[in-house]
């Protein structure tokens, strides 16, 4: 069996080998079949790596420890669910997993544009093969997950051995997030590729007009968002399980999965630029180019130790290769660039600084910044170590001090821009748009500080949120009221008709409106609390509104592990309100300790509870709580964000009237609304 | 002025309260890494710098007095006292032989005081991450 994975694996190898090489042949000689052969070598990768996939996950499924990768990562009394999740527990299997799900995503391109493009496809093809070889090589000759173990019997002859318990899975990794967590931050990592593949074959092929970004849109949004889930699962996860009490430590991988999201959505901002006005194009490129080279730095960051980190799962001496694909991309995209850069040259300039456009640069040009300062940071050892000798790492104060501006100063974007017109915006315009946002926004401020806030990027904060959120709600409320006058429809109904006239514009909204609350929530953790105590049975704790009284210490034992768990008791203004359960669960096979927390979250604030262990000295049990604010907000923001990223990627109500009737006229123009199709005209709606 | 020049003068603000941001949190944050046998050849203002330390923990040299945790790091024959005066209990991982990483300062009589510890066991876990916060629960680093 194992070497039916195996022979997948490097079946998979060949064919994107041959869709790389035939496909330049087939762009070289413009043989049209030997193209579509490159193409179906292309797809036929999903098939091939589906089938190398399916047979470890057999083997985990079927407790066959004679892989050394699955006796390293699961145990005969791992639950089923972390059995199929042990696939990723390492590296090879993480590197292959990156592999299928890079495959999915070839497939996808490559399938749905069969009939589409035929000037661009076929550079598309071979970029993506490109980058396939690549980690097809690692599956293959670097990093194989199909590694049998052998030992030497007594004549010295060599024999495949089969243990018959595994070391288990990582505790830390046993966490019913783990199961989609990596899953979703790899479908953001690889999803990137697409649109780094369609940027880089516009370029070689000089792809006429914007048309590269109008197919990679949506691609575009599919990954962002899957790194965004990716992200916020990974900081609830760090947040459950590793019980610190917090949910970001500027840990080097937390920030790895940060970077291609944070260039992704410079991105996303400025291909409007593009689309609209002609302008960005070499910065659009390069955007793409730097979030997929972020994307692989992020990986490598990972996996290679260079950095220590808490997330790092899968430590080994693979850098180097990474490292020289690294090289590889970034000489190819300069390359690309440089031959073809009269092609990128700009159709507009810069009007006014009130406007779209301006606002536009201004976010790009922070998102750029807080990028930097992220990556700056993050390598900082590194780069320290070789310009100076010693090696320094900074901290936390040194990414909030600068992220934090940067921060506010995009809440405060995403409240203007979107309400800003295109080349210049009129005074009178400002006034209608912002003055009464911006007088709640200021309400709410005056409020909070009389209620006591003195801190000042709280209350900038809350300001802005408030701001934000009304500018967001009296752009839906004045749509929907113009719609409602002309139909005579109901305002709900015609806020609905609203979203899907231009889901686009909407679901940005949405999407901005979850930023908000995240930031809500983030601001939270601003008036965290917290309180650690020795506590024996009957001891009371008190923390914010909450009086923690300690009921009991047992055991619990499961074939996985054994658990010291804490009983206790949460009361609020005298009345009993909650048990709560905090563990420390000692793993039977591995003899790690792992704790447990237990978290009552509402959306006020987080009572979260964690059994920090033992004093040495008197072997008292230590419970640490802390009070955490709205930390909630967060998590439902990132629901909201996926909602509005889907909404997005609807498509118009508008854009399938047009459609039809230019279906209806083949050669008819397209982009010419047609008076059945007219978008609603108020204040500076041109997006 | 003309917009892009506008558009330049306010991005040039931006940048440079970022970077005047960026230095001052530096100089709060930074830390610096040392082997045991860096330590003797350090002078001036590098020994009262932040730093981290890291080797094994000597077994049998762990022993706790007043709320402090005493014991012996070793490296490639260099040995460092160090004194444990944080809140948080002690990771589990921390035992005898463990791979420990300490963040804090040196005292006058060349012993070490910690502020935090990190421990991984030297277990049968390539995939162990180094000090996970969860078995130490010395983090402090909230955002």
């Amino acid at each position: 069996m194992d070497i039916f994975g195996s022979f997948a694996l490097l079946l998979a190898f060949l064919a994107a080998v041959y869709a790389f090489v035939a496909g330049i042949v087939g762009i070289v000689t413009r043989r049209v079949l030997l193209t579509k052969s490159a193409r179906n070598a292309g797809m036929a990768t999903f098939g091939l790596i589906t089938l190398a996939v399916a047979t470890l996950e057999y083997f985990f499924f079927t407790d066959n420890f004679s892989l050394a990768y699955v006796a390293a990562h699961s145990n005969r009394a791992l639950p089923l669910y972390y059995k199929f999740s042990s696939l990723w527990a390492g590296q090879e299997g993480s590197l292959l997993w990156w592999s299928w799900l890079l495959s999915i995503y070839v497939f996808l391109a490559l399938f749905l544009n069969r009939r589409k493009h035929p000037e661009l496809m076929p550079y598309v093809g071979v970029t993506l093969a490109g980058v396939q070889i690549f980690f097809l090589t690692l599956n293959n000759f670097v990093a194989s997950p199909f590694h049998v173990m052998a030992a030497a019997d007594s004549a010295g002859v060599m024999h495949v051995a089969r243990l018959s318990e595994g070391t288990g899975l990582n505790p830390l990794l046993q966490y019913p997030e783990m199961v989609i967590h990596p899953p979703m931050l790899y479908l953001g990592y690889t999803g990137f590729t697409i649109p780094f593949a369609f940027a880089m074959a516009a370029l070689l092929g000089r792809y006429p007009g914007e048309k590269w970004i109008h197919i990679t849109r949506r691609w575009t949004m599919v990954a962002w968002c899957f790194q965004g889930i990716g992200v916020l699962l990974g900081a609830h996860w760090a947040y459950a399980v590793l019980g610190w009490g917090g949910y970001w430590a500027w840990d080097p991988v937390e920030n790895a999965a940060l970077l291609p999201w944070i260039t992704g959505t410079a991105f996303l901002h400025s291909v409007m630029m593009q689309e609209k006005r002609g302008m960005m194009k070499v910065w659009n490129v390069w955007l793409v180019f730097v979030t997929f080279m972020l994307c692989i730095l992020g990986t490598s960051l990972t996996r290679t130790g260079i950095v220590s980190s808490v997330h790092a799962f899968a430590e080994s001496n693979i850098g180097g290769y990474f490292f020289g694909f690294l090289g590889i991309v970034l000489v190819v995209c300069l390359a690309a660039w440089y031959k073809n850069r009269d092609y990128l040259r700009s159709d507009n300039q810069l009007d006014s600084l009130v406007s779209r456009e301006s606002s536009f640069l201004f976010n790009n040009l922070i998102l750029l910044a807080a990028c930097f300062a992220v990556l700056w940071g993050t390598l900082f050892p590194v780069i320290s170590e070789w310009a100076t000798g010693s090696k320094i790492s900074v901290g936390p104060p040194f990414f909030n001090k600068v992220n934090v501006p940067i921060a506010l100063f995009l809440l405060l974007l995403t409240g203007v821009g979107p309400l800003l017109a295109w080349r210049k915006t009129s005074v009178d315009a400002l006034k209608r748009n912002f003055a009464w946002p911006l007088v709640g926004g200021l309400v709410a401020g005056a409020v909070a500080f009389a209620l006591g806030w003195r801190e000042f990027y709280p209350l900038v904060c809350l300001i802005l949120s408030v701001f934000v959120t009304l500018t967001i709600a009296a752009e839906f409320y004045r749509g929907a009221r113009v719609i409602s006058a002309r139909d005579g429809s109901y305002i709900l109904t015609a806020l609905g008709e609203l979203t899907m006239r231009n889901t686009r514009r909407y679901g940005g909204y949405i999407v901005h409106f979850a930023m908000v609350m995240i930031f809500i929530g983030i601001t939270g953790s601003a008036f965290n609390q917290d309180i650690q105590k020795e506590m024996n049975i009957g001891d009371k704790l008190r923390i914010g509104p909450y009086t923690i009284l300690c009921q009991n210490f047992d055991q619990l034992s499961t074939d996985n592990y054994e658990s010291n768990r804490a009983t206790l008791e949460v009361f609020r203004n005298g009345h009993s309100e909650m048990m709560l359960y905090p563990e420390r669960r000692l793993f039977r096979t591995s003899q790690v300790t792992e704790t447990v927390v237990a978290i009552e979250s509402t959306v006020v604030h987080d009572l979260y509870v964690v059994y920090a262990g033992r004093t040495p000295d008197t072997n008292v049990p230590v419970i640490h709580a802390y009070l955490n604010p709205l930390v909630k907000w967060i998590w439902f923001g990132g629901i909201v964000l996926v909602l509005g990223t889907i909404l997005a990627m609807f498509p118009d109500r508008r854009a399938a009237l047009l459609l039809r009737a230019a279906t209806d006229r083949p050669w008819a123009d397209r982009t010419a609304p047609s008076p059945v199709t007219a978008p609603i005209r108020h204040s500076s709606s041109d997006d | 002025m003309n917009p892009r020049t506008k558009f330049a003068v306010g991005s040039g603000i931006i940048v440079a309260t970022l970077l005047g941001l960026a230095y001052v949190g530096y100089t709060q944050s930074k830390t610096y890494y040392h082997t045991i046998s860096e330590l003797p050849t350090l002078n001036g203002s590098t020994l009262h710098q932040r730093m981290r330390v890291s080797g094994n923990v000597r077994a049998g040299t762990i022993s706790h007095q007043d709320g402090r945790t005493n014991f012996v790091l070793e490296e490639q024959g260099k040995t460092l006292s160090v004194s444990y005066i944080g809140n948080d209990p002690l990771p589990d991982t921390f035992k005898d032989g463990a791979q420990a990483l300490v963040e804090g300062r040196l005292t006058p009589d060349g012993r070490f005081t910690a502020e935090q510890v990190q421990a991984k066991c030297a277990s049968k876990y390539e995939a162990s991450p180094t000090g996970a916060p969860a078995a130490g629960g010395s983090v402090p680093n909230k955002t």
